[in-house]
């Protein structure tokens, strides 16, 4: 899979309550929750992810709640993927989980900037800054993680494997 | 040495012993059963959702399974009502064992333990990021969302990445009014809120074994805000004293092993410990009360998964007793169970809140969260005995938390400023 788009930056510590505060969270209608996706962080956001739908943040990405509304938003919103230069350990899981594309990289993290245009070769491990003509390499995930990415999320993982 | 004699951490330990294994390695990824499941008003929707997805038709154990309505329960809002029916009628279909409806709910981390739910050696997962409370208890516990909750639910079975271990050795004896809080929170300060990413927390030390239960589950709680797996404690008399009573369930005691190659230690004196607050907006922007003394708050919430048990509440009342709160602020105590709420009654605490000017709640995470109960509007301050004060978590995105443990909070609702017990007493 090959995921070209342009970046919105963010910073450290990037929580789920800015991701999307708890006043919304009396809905799990994903639809909904976007409307409101990192509304406390950035008003422009649903302004600028029609042009760049790619989100690029520092360490500790996702940190705080459980709540897969944070993904869920986010993907909704029609962002294609989100490179950190770390997730938060249950964001990170409930991203893999829905499939929403997550890449830790801190040299790629800290490299690229707001509104570069960036090319993400998810097989080969490639994100090229077609702005710059930067590449970086990304570590694979382990295997099973892969797995689950493959059959397009948990749920489908499970089903495809139940039984066996 | 073989694979089999190493030393393993408590975690690998109850890890392997739920995947039926003699030993798993730091970064391996296995599939391991759980003891437990537990879903909230929030969580339990989207859980319940993917659940359906799988196609089961049953639940993996009705017994194994934990619902509990407390975010915004009791409901704050139709569409919450609407959150908790999707949950009681589940509830309802699948027989679901520990639902407990409002009047017999507590906000969850509080309620689990307390029934007995949750033993030494167990492995639980929780949609609530704040499960690791019951490392207090020995357990490996952990927060996931609610996709990995609805396969656990079906199945039984959780993938898990072993993780590795950072040590936290307290030493030295405690200050007065200094509680857990103040040495969860402190920690934090020193590693940051992902200094522990990925990581297995060890409490330990002469100054853990002399701490209460309630002060232990107060510290295991706030394991995920150094971004923390798991916040373990050894199993000691305290442990097995809290426990008598609460269950027939036997139990698995683990402790780590002598030459456990730990990632970290980190050696903490607590004799320099002074009561914590952690200034807006981080868990981890931790100071000495004391230095902050200046701060006008506009609410003070002493409750939440973190600090609404019996030891806070009885913190709280020493304070306030023949005091009243300021009159330019709000002070709400949520007791977090409905037994911790009638005990507190019973040793009159809830008349002396009520005496000074307190509101009173039923159990609920309610203004933790920003959910109900306490929400806090445009330029607003709250201390508050919770545990996370990003932007926006108490209400409105220009509001601020000061985190703090129930003796800086009552004395601050005495005070309407950020005070320390000496100063109102």
């Amino acid at each position: 899979m090959i995921v070209k788009d342009r970046v919105i930056k963010y910073g450290d510590n990037i929580d789920t309550d800015v991701i999307i505060p708890a006043r919304y969270l009396n809905t799990a209608d994903s639809k909904e929750l976007a409307l409101h996706c990192f509304e406390d962080l950035d008003t422009d956001f649903k302004e600028k992810v029609k042009e760049r739908k790619i989100i690029v943040a520092g360490s500790n990405f996702g940190c705080g709640s459980s709540r897969e509304h944070a993904p869920l938003s986010i993907k909704e919103s029609g962002v294609k993927a989100v490179i950190a230069v770390s997730f938060a350990r249950i964001f990170f899981r409930n991203a893999i989980n829905i499939g929403l594309p997550v890449i830790a990289s801190a040299q790629a993290s800290e490299s690229l900037k707001d509104g570069d245009e960036i090319e993400i070769d998810f097989s080969s491990g490639i994100i090229r800054n077609t702005s710059s003509g930067d590449v970086f390499k990304v570590n694979p995930l382990p295997d099973f993680i892969q797995k689950i990415i493959k059959s397009g999320g948990y749920i489908n993982y499970i089903r495809e494997n139940r039984g066996k | 040495m073989t694979k089999e004699t190493k030393p393993q951490t408590i975690a690998q330990k109850i890890i392997a012993h739920h995947c039926s294994r003699d030993y798993v390695s730091e970064g391996e990824i296995v599939e391991a059963s759980v003891d437990l499941v537990l879903v909230n008003d929030i969580t339990a929707p989207i859980a319940i959702e993917e659940f359906k997805k799988i196609g089961t038709g049953k639940v993996f154990d009705r017994e194994k399974i934990a619902m509990v309505p407390d975010h915004f329960a009791p409901n704050k809002d139709i569409k919450s009502a609407q959150q908790c029916r999707v949950m009681r009628e589940f509830a309802r279909e699948y027989d679901i064992k520990n639902y407990f409806e409002v009047g017999s709910m507590g906000i969850e981390h509080a309620l689990l333990p307390e029934m007995g739910l949750v033993l030494p050696g167990d492995l639980v997962i929780g949609a609530d990021s704040h499960t690791c409370t019951y490392g207090a208890l020995g357990a490996a516990s952990t927060g996931v969302g609610s996709t990995d909750a609805a396969v656990a639910m079906a199945t039984g079975k959780l993938w898990f990445m072993v993780p590795r271990t950072i040590k936290f050795v307290y030493d030295g004896d405690l200050k007065k009014w200094v509680t857990g809080k103040d040495l969860i929170l402190y920690t934090i300060g020193l590693v940051g809120v992902d200094g522990a990413l990925y990581k297995s927390m060890e409490f330990s030390g002469p100054a853990v074994s002399s701490l209460s239960m309630d002060s232990r589950f107060t510290m295991s709680n706030m394991a995920i805000e150094a971004g923390g797996k798991f916040g373990i404690f050894d199993v000691d008399d305290k442990t097995e004293e809290y426990l008598r009573d609460r269950t027939d369930r036997s139990y698995r005691q683990f402790s780590s092993g002598h030459d456990v190659e730990y990632e970290k230690i980190y050696d903490i004196d607590c004799s320099n410990i002074e009561l914590q607050v952690a200034a807006p907006h981080l868990p981890s922007n931790t100071k000495n009360a004391k230095d902050v003394k200046n701060v006008k708050i506009d609410q003070v919430i002493i409750g939440s998964c973190t600090n609404g048990r019996i030891e806070d509440l009885g913190i709280a009342a020493e304070i306030l007793r023949g005091k009243k709160v300021n009159k330019n602020i709000r002070t709400i105590v949520i007791p977090a169970t409905q037994k911790i709420y009638l005990e507190a009654l019973k040793r009159g605490y809830i008349e002396i809140f009520i005496n000074s000017g307190c509101a009173v709640s039923t159990p609920t995470c309610g203004p933790c969260l920003g959910g109900h109960m306490g929400v806090l509007t445009s330029g607003e301050r709250a201390v508050s005995t919770t545990n996370r004060n990003f932007v926006g978590r108490m209400g409105h995105p220009d509001s601020e938390v000061y985190l703090s443990g129930p003796a800086v909070a009552a004395a601050s609702a005495v005070a309407g400023r950020i005070a320390i017990p000496e100063e109102v007493m």
